[in-house]
């Protein structure tokens, strides 16, 4: 049997390059599904990855009790006194607590490719912030200074809008601000997003009180009891998270959307490339006929044949599996892109073309030239024999 | 025509090929409708004419910042503004953090002003609005989803303002009536709307007293909205706030852009999948081409003209092709339903859908060409020899 | 003498006139001659057949008669139209009004039925479809076969599907008939039958015909039999 089925794949091989044009209607219709499949879910991976893979397991954010989002959340100084008291945060060398209390509000900047404005986080950062995010590293210019009005520029919002390089001067509020220098954090949040003295933003957009602390435990074994001294204090009204954790529910709702309209379309797709999988295969088995008749009346049997004609099927698909995957690849791995995130401010993130996605996106090809083959090699292997080699 | 009994049945030779090759197409139309739909909601503000006299004037830096409310005076002083009103940032929801609801502080007098031409609200509910501290007009799309009725009492979920002196975030409206928007153009952005009295908010939240969120214009001349809101804009040009003033519909669409360039990546989709879709089809109808070149021949033995055999060709690339794609883009508007869920307050315009029937006969040109050069170019003589 | 008067009648009544006839095809660098100087007349109302060993050129003899190609040289005039004067869309029309082809393989289309079939000629003319398909009828009727006329192609034998050939190429009304071994895919009954036919066709309604053969019974069919070797006529 496996003789049988190998002699007859190997002729149906050897035949394709006279079938080039049906053939190569099946590479192309696959490749494109997958190209477009793993691009769209790799929006989604590269945004899940900045938003919810970056965080520390032993890194704390503490909103106002009731609080989804930084941006809706409200803490006074009492607070923050009160939070840095708590057991568990790591002190720096200085003995002081790595705690940074943040106000986060947003502001136009014009992006690059449109050239309208769109919102970017500006995030009033504590003076503990290199001990609290050791993560951060500043690759251009130097770290602002406090009670000055300087700011630094994440990797990602400098790639994405405009005038944020070092130097440069940001008008905000009737007061210029100066780009000090770049930094990046692990391609994180942080890196769409622009840091400053958290006094000096809180007076230029008149605010008292902070929008959430951050806090670097010593270990994330005590993040339990860290938690509980806060949120039993009477005097507190707090929520405390994980870093990853909270995150990852703002990333919620922008993959949850991405995926949806990743996946309807790749399936639409699929289905119409199935269908040009069903065409090509069909056509296949067509100009075969008498071959196959022949090959049936010499006494090859019916199974070999059914398996050799979805073995080309899913070789074909493989081929244009593989090209799609590579086409995503090249095109948009590393590429930039920029949306609305949970906190009303641009997130930049990169289309990560992972591994699994790769792989993903074959498998999907090689599914739908299995069922694109399935019914034409039926077809081939029910042929009746007499009537084929008569019809020649 | 009297030849379309032969161009279709020439289309039918083959009836496996042609039902997988109509598929294919149906599907890339059925794609390009939903995401033409998608694109146009973005790109074109609503056909809503009613909202043509409207402004909105937000801090220009941020809208998480606010606006004195000393400002109102300034903008109802300018001439060509009919009336002002002044709302805040709620950040409601029902129950659960999903249930969002866009609950609306408003100043009664003012904010009907503004709106009337656009609101549908009985008298006694109006009524009861004005003799009700705590009461609520609730959109009727609003109350149908949560199953509210006039009388309930409802508690709504603020994320940022507390009341005082209890601290809570919980704020507590009987609702005494309902309200629809005017032009059915408008149903959909309204549909999350819940209205409550501005005085109740104010003396209530514990911080930003003397603040509001943004403001709501309305202009005797929709022609002159952008002059006027940069007029508004001018006026405080140099202060510690400045704004952002511009007309209803454009903010939505500026809100839009920033989920990002939207359109290229429809187009990008839509690209890669009719480039396969040219492939397939031009591959089909080539082959279909070949298998027919004696019956082309005879044909023309018969007295039909080089050109006529080629419009025959192209004929049938034309049939194929715009069945296939007004199928494909009818099933499409059948999914419209299903795109609103994805995309609340927005409208869908059928309109997007009428560019696809150009696309199609492109299509059907690009597809069909090779084929019927061929078809038109065969020499009769050397076609028939080879049948021998 | 320029012979192209349109109501067929040529020089010396005859439906087919060649004077001195070359045809040379080009197959990449090398050049064949097919046919060397051929002079012939076939008189009205005749039934002549042409045979001769493969090679021979009867059938690009046959081609230059139906107005199907153009000599290389020399005067052809077929049914009082000169021939070799028409470019390919002037051939096209010439060929709608004065010459029906009867084909050994019978070229029907597959997916049309017999009187579809034998329509398709008259979708060249003005004519309403109610006339279309009277006239369709009238031709399948007359070859002996209306009662086939919702049948496509795959549904009849070989001798009828060269009957609804037949009828195709006279549903025109031309005044030549112009066949090349039309009984060559057929078994001998059948053959009979629709040589019976075409003799018919001849006698009783007038038709020129000029049909190509190497079968020497269907040859007898004829009313003269004209032989060609080397692209050169000999009497017989």
């Amino acid at each position: 049997m496996i003789k049988q089925f190998a002699a007859i794949t190997w002729m149906n091989l050897q035949s394709l390059s006279q079938r080039l044009g049906a053939a190569s209607v099946i590479v192309v219709g696959i490749a494109g599904v997958v190209a477009v499949m793993v691009s769209l879910l790799a929006m989604s991976a590269g945004f899940k990855h900045t938003l919810a893979d970056a965080g520390r397991a032993d890194r704390a954010i503490i909103l106002r009790g009731g609080s989804d989002a930084e941006l809706n959340s409200n803490l006074t100084r009492n607070d923050l006194a009160t939070i840095s008291n708590a057991p568990g945060i790591a002190k720096n060398a200085d003995g002081q607590a790595l705690l940074s209390s943040e106000l986060v509000t947003v502001v136009n900047v014009p992006k690059i490719d449109t050239g309208t404005e769109a919102n970017v986080t500006l995030r009033g950062v504590g003076l503990t912030l290199g001990g609290v995010r050791p993560e951060l590293t500043m690759i251009d210019g130097r770290m602002f200074r406090p009670a000055v009005r300087e700011l630094i520029a994440g990797a990602g919002a400098v790639k994405q809008f405009r005038g944020l390089s070092t130097g440069s001067v940001l008008h905000l509020r009737n007061a210029d601000w100066v780009v000090t220098g770049v930094f990046t954090s692990n391609g994180d949040v942080h890196e769409s997003e622009l840091l400053a003295d958290v006094d000096t933003v809180s007076s230029a957009v008149e605010r008292t009180g902070y929008s959430s602390a951050v806090a670097l435990l010593t270990s994330p074994a005590e993040f339990p009891a860290f938690k509980d001294a806060l949120t039993t204090d009477p005097q507190l009204k707090v929520d405390v998270q994980r870093e990853p954790d909270y995150y990852a529910a703002q990333s919620q709702q922008v993959t949850k959307t991405i995926n949806i309209v990743g996946t309807t379309v790749a399936i639409i797709m699929a289905i119409g490339a199935m269908f040009g999988a069903l065409n090509s295969m069909y056509s296949a088995v067509a100009t075969r006929t008498q071959e196959i008749a022949t090959l049936r009346a010499i006494g090859f049997g019916a199974v070999p044949v059914l398996l050799s004609v979805m073995v080309e099927a899913l070789l074909l698909s493989l081929l244009g599996g593989m090209l799609g995957a590579g086409l995503a690849w090249l095109f948009f791995n590393g590429h930039t892109v920029s949306t609305l995130g949970g906190a009303f401010a641009q997130v930049v993130f990169k289309l990560t073309v992972t591994q699994t996605l790769i792989v993903t996106g074959i498998t999907w090809a090689c599914v739908i030239g299995l069922l694109g083959g399935f019914f034409p090699a039926l077809q081939a292997a029910r042929l009746p024999v007499a009537e084929a080699l008569r019809a020649g | 025509m009297k030849y379309l009994p032969l161009v279709w049945a020439t289309l039918w030779r083959r009836k496996v090929r042609t039902v997988f090759t109509l598929l294919s197409i149906v599907i890339a139309f059925l794609l390009f409708g939903m995401l033409e739909t998608v694109d146009y909601a973005f790109s074109h503000p609503g056909n809503d004419v009613t909202g043509a006299d409207k402004l909105i004037t937000l801090n220009k830096y941020s809208i998480t910042l606010s606006l004195p409310f000393a400002d109102v005076q300034q903008v109802r002083a300018l001439p060509g503004v009919v009336e002002v009103t002044w709302i805040t940032w709620f950040g409601g929801y029902y129950q659960e953090s999903k249930n969002f609801v866009f609950a609306l502080p408003i100043d009664t007098d003012s904010y009907f002003k503004v709106h009337d031409n656009e609101l549908l609200v009985a008298d006694d509910a109006m009524t009861a609005f004005r003799n009700t501290r705590s009461g609520a007009l609730v959109n009727s799309a609003l109350m149908k989803k949560f199953g509210w009725h006039v009388g309930d009492k409802i508690p709504l979920h603020s994320a940022i303002w507390t009341q005082q002196p209890s601290g809570s975030l919980d704020w507590t409206f009987d609702i005494v009536g309902s309200y629809d928007a005017k032009d059915p153009a408008q149903a959909a952005q309204m549909a999350s709307n819940l209205l409550f009295h501005y005085e109740l908010f104010d003396e209530a939240r514990s911080f930003g007293k003397g603040q509001v969120g943004w403001l709501e214009e309305r202009i005797s001349d929709p022609k002159r909205a952008a002059e006027l809101s940069d007029q508004i804009d001018a006026l405080f040009a140099n202060s510690s706030n400045e704004t952002k003033t511009q007309p209803a519909k454009e903010f939505t669409m500026t809100f839009l852009k920033q989920y990002g360039d939207i359109g290229f990546v429809l187009r990008a989709i839509l690209g890669a999948v009719f480039f396969t879709l040219l492939f397939l089809t031009g591959n089909t109808m080539m082959q279909s081409v070949r298998e027919r070149i004696p019956e082309l021949a005879v044909l023309k033995t018969l007295g039909f003209s080089d050109l006529k055999v080629l419009f025959l060709v192209l004929g049938e690339a034309l049939l194929l092709c715009v069945i296939a794609a007004l199928i494909g883009l009818a099933l499409s508007y059948g999914t419209l339903p299903i795109i609103k869920l994805g995309l609340p307050g927005v409208e869908l315009s059928p309109w997007a859908l009428a560019p696809g029937i150009a696309v199609a006969v492109l299509l059907a040109i690009i597809v069909g060409a090779p084929p019927a050069l061929r078809a038109m170019r065969l020499n009769i003589v050397d076609a028939l020899a080879d049948q021998r | 003498m320029n012979g192209s008067s349109s109501n067929g009648s040529g020089m010396n009544g005859s439906i087919v006139s060649l004077r001195n006839v070359h045809k040379r095809y080009q197959r990449g660098k090398q050049s064949v001659d097919v046919l060397h100087g051929l002079t012939l007349d076939i008189p009205r109302g005749e039934f002549v057949a042409l045979m001769g060993p493969s090679g021979s050129g009867k059938t690009t003899l046959l081609n230059l008669i139906g107005g199907l190609d153009t000599p290389t040289s020399g005067e052809i005039t077929v049914a009082g139209q000169r021939l070799d004067q028409l470019g390919s869309g002037g051939l096209s029309r010439w060929r709608s009004h004065h010459v029906g082809f009867v084909f050994q393989f019978y070229n029907l289309m597959p997916m049309l039925s017999a009187q579809r079939n034998v329509e398709l000629p008259l979708l060249l003319t003005s004519l309403s479809a109610a006339q279309r398909r009277n006239n369709a009828l009238a031709a399948l009727t007359l070859v002996g076969i209306a009662d086939r006329a919702k049948h496509k192609p795959a549904e009849l034998s070989g001798g009828q599907a060269q009957r609804v050939a037949i009828a195709r190429a006279l549903v025109a009304d031309p005044t030549l008939l112009v066949c090349d071994e039309p009984t060559g895919d057929l078994d001998r009954k059948s053959a009979d039958d629709v040589l019976q036919l075409l003799q018919i066709l001849n006698r009783e309604h007038g038709k020129s015909i000029v049909m190509v053969t190497h079968d020497p019974k269907a040859a007898e069919f004829a009313g003269r039999q004209l032989h060609m070797d080397k692209g050169a006529l000999q009497e017989s």
